[in-house]
């Protein structure tokens, strides 16, 4: 089976072609059928594959295609890796991305049948480059997949391209995420020059057998940090975060697939995949957990203001991805990937729970004009519900599982960093409550025509919903702390993607009681932040007014955009002006055009020279040979 | 005497073109791409069997010691197959439009080929000038003849420029010769003259000025805007997807062999002018409201990072430089092909007035937005293998040189996006909504780029066997 790897992705790279090519041939449903028939497929591949490589004693397996680069002693094959960790993304991307295709179908209806066939071409492109992304062997495969993945991230948040403020928020994402990817590439280039080599077995051999307090730990030290830059791009860290919350300007699905559960948290894998790099160096580990940190609780402040139902979710994603970013950076390598993977399932069905709700209200966004929807559709508001729980970590759902093991590793690590990590986990229930009572409790504020449209999505919104409800509840299951008792099956799952780098970790140990005590704290308080954000918002009144102090900033997002767009976005527009106005009309330019000039000027002037008088041109002959002969005197 | 036949073919149809009317010119003008290309081929499969056949020496000057030597090597085969697709690209391209007088025109083009081929295979560097001026002097007719309004003034300020070069070139050539132990112009005797380091200092400038003139790169590129805006598309194409890779050649083939360490003192100069080219062009680029002057700076752009791969000068930049060349040749001819559909439908060419060609033309738009993002590099297009192998070998030479032309790609993806957005999305206007999507011929012509991007992209090996030898020979002498 693990031979058949390479159908994972060509089988939505299939559908691209046929929908892509077919756009004008397809009925609707041949267009669904096709677009969420290869994803499906590919799941079922994804699935043996997965059940192949959880047999104790599996080994990583290389399945090469061809030479992509080779150039003197530099090989880059075109290959992919098949081990425990790109099979557990096998499965996330694959499982949610057909939960997500199949929604589409319903969600994207409206369209035109060319632009039906065209998101679907879109969003299996995604998954093929999103598949080569984890699949890949070595760092340029994955930089393929990388900059694919970016692509129809663009594509797809400037879908309905007719609308220029789409194509911005597209066109930011994309030069946000390439500024990223500079960084990434510097780091591939600094491994040709150390390892000569970028596949992973033979970088992370070689890093692990340089060990902890080598000569070369300051390279390492570099290539980790430009990786991470790729990292902060992908996954809206500090300072590149700005583009999400734009890109929610796609299509709702695609904001579930591609800026929630899958694309976003490429940067998690990358590092989780270097963790030899990281562990080696600590300094620009504490650097990664103090980033993902310091994004999870300004994203987190953000999100207490927002109204727009998606604008919430965004911050809340960047929040998240912080933390996911905090856990690498304490070391606890397996509570991010779990993290990734409980987030995959809860957000998915967040997104896709406002995609129900923004349908229903006919594509309003903002939470002030819903309320009370509860009664109007309730599948959408148990499920949001279960998401909202899931998130916020109440005892028993997914989310605490994954999130409780980030905060118990960040307490072993800096209590500090785990009070403020705390916090923004109770932020995280407050503000994921807030949304919750303003749009599904209390009256309905619309208006009455929004009133009467009210109605539940169909099955193929519905079902998607529930299958991810579920997996918000039981998806933390794989991961249970040890003090219940019992093994943690994921970390014994992923102990092979992790033992290189073990050997250099320091270890930390909890007592079972501190563990115990950190838990009921944090699920004490948790509760204690949804009922505080109950009584606030449960009878919630659209006043209208405008917000005021710590609420206004908030609401601007603390002004990050214009901060930028003074400090970066026009002053490269005024250089470039200058240099287009300046340096090269009047200077260069014009400097050229005056030599051109005063070569013209020049020969008219020489040309009066030839008079056709003997006499002149006698005397000229005369004054040059005496020239000549001073020259040659003065020599 | 495959080379010989590559040079003739469109020399002789040239000639034969001037003396044609009606429709006639345009059917040879194909004919003889056509059948260059299938000599290019055959060089290609000569080339890999028996490359040694592919030299030509014969007596063409014997009082000056001057040989007609042609021959071709990886990078030459390679270069030689991008001419014969370029100018195949742009007869189809151009099949049903009309120019006045197009017996002369054809011709011209056809003699510009001929040049170009004679530039990429002459091993005699009398020879290499002769070519370099034929393939020029066409060219300057061209554009005064067919060009746009200001085509008078912007095609002399274009052949002060190039003039300027090549005198200092044929200066610095006669040089070498009077150096030169048996009085001989054959590039084997030019690699051999070992001047003193005083001497290749002085003489690397005169023959750089004239390859930079052509590349161009900052400060010496202010006539290609202006005639790339002026020009006759179907010249603009040939101008920046195969004449400035004239400049680039020229500096691989002759100027590192002959004076290296003339080349390697001044490599620092020249890479920090390229580096600064790279942003300099890119963020004028960024602000233009003309489309063919956005892709001109971009051009300006691309170039100067490949000049700065040639000065890294290590195995993984040479590689990367030389399918480069091939590679932002095709894809300059795309976009070009593009500019001139557009324009040809809707007779403008400033951006402001463009927007929202997608919904009238998706065609063409989907065209357009595969080869935008082949020219910004993006990984399984063409434009990024070389693009990564020249950054790498960049990093090699200078982190800090490589971080600064870096930013390049980060402004590349800026214009390129602002240019997509100006005319393919957005809402349309009365006058974009009259644009029609491609006829047979420019659907041709755009599919083939297209399945060389694509093709390249995902396995760019055979392209970079094909130059590894080049590499060696150059890697070794400098």
């Amino acid at each position: 089976m693990i031979n058949l790897v390479w159908l994972v992705p060509v089988l939505p790279l299939l559908g691209f072609l046929i929908n892509g090519l077919g756009r004008r041939y397809l009925s609707k449903s041949q267009v669904g059928i096709v677009g969420s028939g290869v994803i499906l497929a590919a799941f079922a591949v994804s699935v043996m594959i997965f059940l192949e490589v959880r047999q104790p004693g599996f080994s990583t397996q290389v399945v090469t295609l061809f030479d992509f680069i080779s150039v003197g002693s530099l090989h880059i094959p075109f290959a992919f890796q098949v081990d425990q960790l790109s099979a557990l993304f096998l499965l996330i991307i694959t499982g949610v991305g057909s939960l997500i295709h199949i929604y589409s179908t319903s969600y994207m209806h409206d369209e035109s049948n060319e632009g039906f066939a065209r998101y679907f071409a879109y969003l299996n492109l995604f998954v093929f480059s999103m598949l080569l992304l984890v699949l890949g062997a070595n760092y340029v495969l994955m930089f393929i997949g990388w900059e694919g993945v970016g692509l129809c991230s663009y594509l797809l948040i400037g879908f309905w391209f007719k609308n220029t403020s789409f194509n911005k928020a597209a066109k930011k994402a994309f030069v946000m995420n390439r500024i990223g990817d500079l960084g990434f590439l510097m780091g591939i280039f600094g491994m040709v020059v150390m390892f000569k080599s970028v596949t992973f077995s033979e970088v992370f051999s070689k890093t692990a057998g340089l060990g902890a307090h080598s000569n070369y730990s300051v390279q390492i030290a570099i290539i980790a940090t430009l990786l991470f830059i790729g990292a902060m791009g992908k996954s809206a860290q500090i300072p590149l975060y700005t583009w999400l919350p734009d890109a929610m300007a796609g299509p709702t699905p695609v904001s579930a697939l591609i800026h929630a559960a899958t694309m976003v948290t490429a940067g998690i894998y990358m590092v989780a995949r270097s963790n030899v790099l990281y562990t080696l160096a600590p300094q620009i580990q504490t650097v990664v957990a103090v980033i993902g940190l310091a994004t999870a609780l300004l994203a987190a402040f953000i999100a207490l203001a927002q109204n727009d139902i998606k604008k919430v979710l965004a911050y809340s994603t960047v929040s998240q991805l912080g933390y996911m970013f905090l856990a690498l950076g304490v070391g606890a390598y397996t509570a991010a990937v779990f993290h990734v993977m409980t987030h995959a399932f809860f957000k998915a069905l967040l997104f896709l729970g406002s995609g129900s709700v923004i349908h229903a209200m006919g594509g309003e966004q903002d939470i002030r004009k819903m309320g009370g929807l509860k009664k109007f559709m309730p599948v959408t508001n148990w499920t949001f519900l279960v998401g909202c729980l899931a998130i916020s970590g109440i005892p028993g759902f997914s989310g605490f599982f994954s999130k409780d093991e980030i905060l118990a590793h960040t307490f072993a690590d800096n209590k500090i960093m785990y009070i403020l990590a705390l916090a923004g986990a109770l932020m995280t229930a407050f503000y994921m409550f807030r949304l919750y009572y303003i749009t599904f409790c209390g009256s309905f504020r619309g208006t009455h025509e929004q009133e009467h449209h009210l109605h539940e999505s169909p099955a193929a919104v519905t079902i998607p919903l529930v299958i991810l409800a579920v997996l918000s509840i039981v998806g933390g299951y794989v991961g249970l702390p040890e003090v219940f008792g019992v093994k943690h099956w994921l970390a014994e799952y992923l102990s092979p993607i992790f033992a290189p780098s073990a050997p250099f970790a320091e270890a930390h140990h909890l007592e079972h009681s501190m563990e115990w005590l950190l838990m009921g704290i944090s699920s004490i308080l948790v509760i204690v932040f949804i009922f505080l954000a109950r009584s606030k918002y449960i009878r919630y009144e659209n006043t209208g007014r405008e917000a005021t102090g710590l609420t206004k900033v908030l609401e601007n997002k603390w002004y990050v955009d214009e901060l930028y767009d003074a400090v970066i976005v026009k002053p490269l527009g005024m250089l470039s002006r200058f240099f287009r106005d300046g340096l090269e009309k009047a200077g260069i330019d014009r400097l050229v055009n005056g030599v051109g000039r005063g070569v013209t000027w020049g020969s008219q002037q020489a040309r009066r020279l030839q008079n056709g008088q003997v006499g002149f041109y006698v005397f000229a002959m005369v004054i040059g040979i005496i020239v000549l002969f001073v020259i040659g005197l003065l020599l | 005497m495959l080379t010989v036949l590559l040079i003739l073919i469109p020399l002789v149809t040239g000639l034969l073109a001037f003396g044609l009317k009606g429709s006639g010119p345009k059917v040879l003008g194909l004919i003889s791409s056509l059948a260059s290309l299938a000599v290019v081929a055959g060089a290609l499969f000569q080339f890999r069997a028996a490359p040694e056949t592919l030299h030509v020496t014969a007596s063409w000057i014997p009082q000056l010691g001057a040989q007609f030597n042609v021959g071709l090597d990886g990078m030459g085969v390679m270069l030689c197959l991008l001419t014969a697709i370029a100018f195949l690209l742009v007869f189809i391209t151009i099949y049903n439009r009309n120019y006045e007088n197009p017996g002369s025109f054809y011709g011209l083009m056809l003699l510009t080929q001929a040049g170009l081929v004679g530039v990429f295979t002459a091993y005699d560097a009398l020879l290499f000038y002769v070519f370099w001026e034929l393939a020029l002097i066409p060219v300057y007719f061209l554009c005064s003849m067919w060009g746009g309004e200001k085509r008078v003034p912007v095609t002399f300020k274009f052949f002060v420029y190039t003039f300027t070069g090549s005198l200092l070139m044929l200066v610095g050539i006669i040089y070498l010769y009077l150096q030169s132990p048996d009085r001989s112009f054959s590039y084997t005797t030019f690699t051999n003259l070992n001047l003193p380091v005083q001497e290749q200092s002085w003489l690397f400038w005169l023959l750089f000025v004239a390859f930079a003139i052509k590349m161009p790169i900052f400060p010496f590129h202010t006539w290609q805007p202006d005639t790339y805006e002026q020009s006759p598309t179907p010249v603009t194409m040939i101008l920046s997807g195969v004449m400035v890779k004239m400049g680039l050649f020229g500096v691989i083939r002759w100027l590192l062999p002959v004076l290296p360490q003339g080349a390697f003192m001044w490599a620092d100069v020249v890479m920090v002018l390229a580096v600064t080219g790279i942003i300099y062009a890119s963020c004028i680029a960024i602000v233009q409201q003309d489309f063919k002057r956005l892709i001109a700076y971009s051009s300006i752009a691309h170039i100067g990072l490949m000049c700065a791969a040639i000065f890294a000068n290590n195995e993984q930049s040479l590689q990367g430089i030389q399918i480069q060349m091939f590679n932002h040749g095709i894809n300059i001819i795309g976009l070009w092909i593009v500019v001139e559909i557009i324009q040809s439908r809707l007779q403008v060419k400033n951006m402001d007035q463009l927007g929202g060609i997608a919904q009238y033309a998706p065609r063409m738009s989907i065209f357009l937005v595969i080869i935008a993002l082949a020219n910004i590099a993006l990984p399984l297009t063409n434009g990024f293998v070389g693009e990564f192998l020249m950054f790498s070998g960049l990093f090699q030479y200078n982190i800090w040189l490589m971080a600064v032309a870096g930013l390049g790609i980060i402004l590349a993806a800026v214009y390129t996006l602002n240019m997509l957005q100006k005319v393919i999305f957005g809402e349309g206007n009365a006058l974009t909504a009259t644009t029609t999507d491609l006829q047979n011929s420019e659907l041709l012509a755009l599919s083939l780029v297209v399945i060389v991007i694509l093709v390249l992209g995902v396995y760019p090996k055979p392209m970079l066997d094909l130059v590894g030898s080049t590499t060696e020979i150059v890697n070794k002498v400098f």
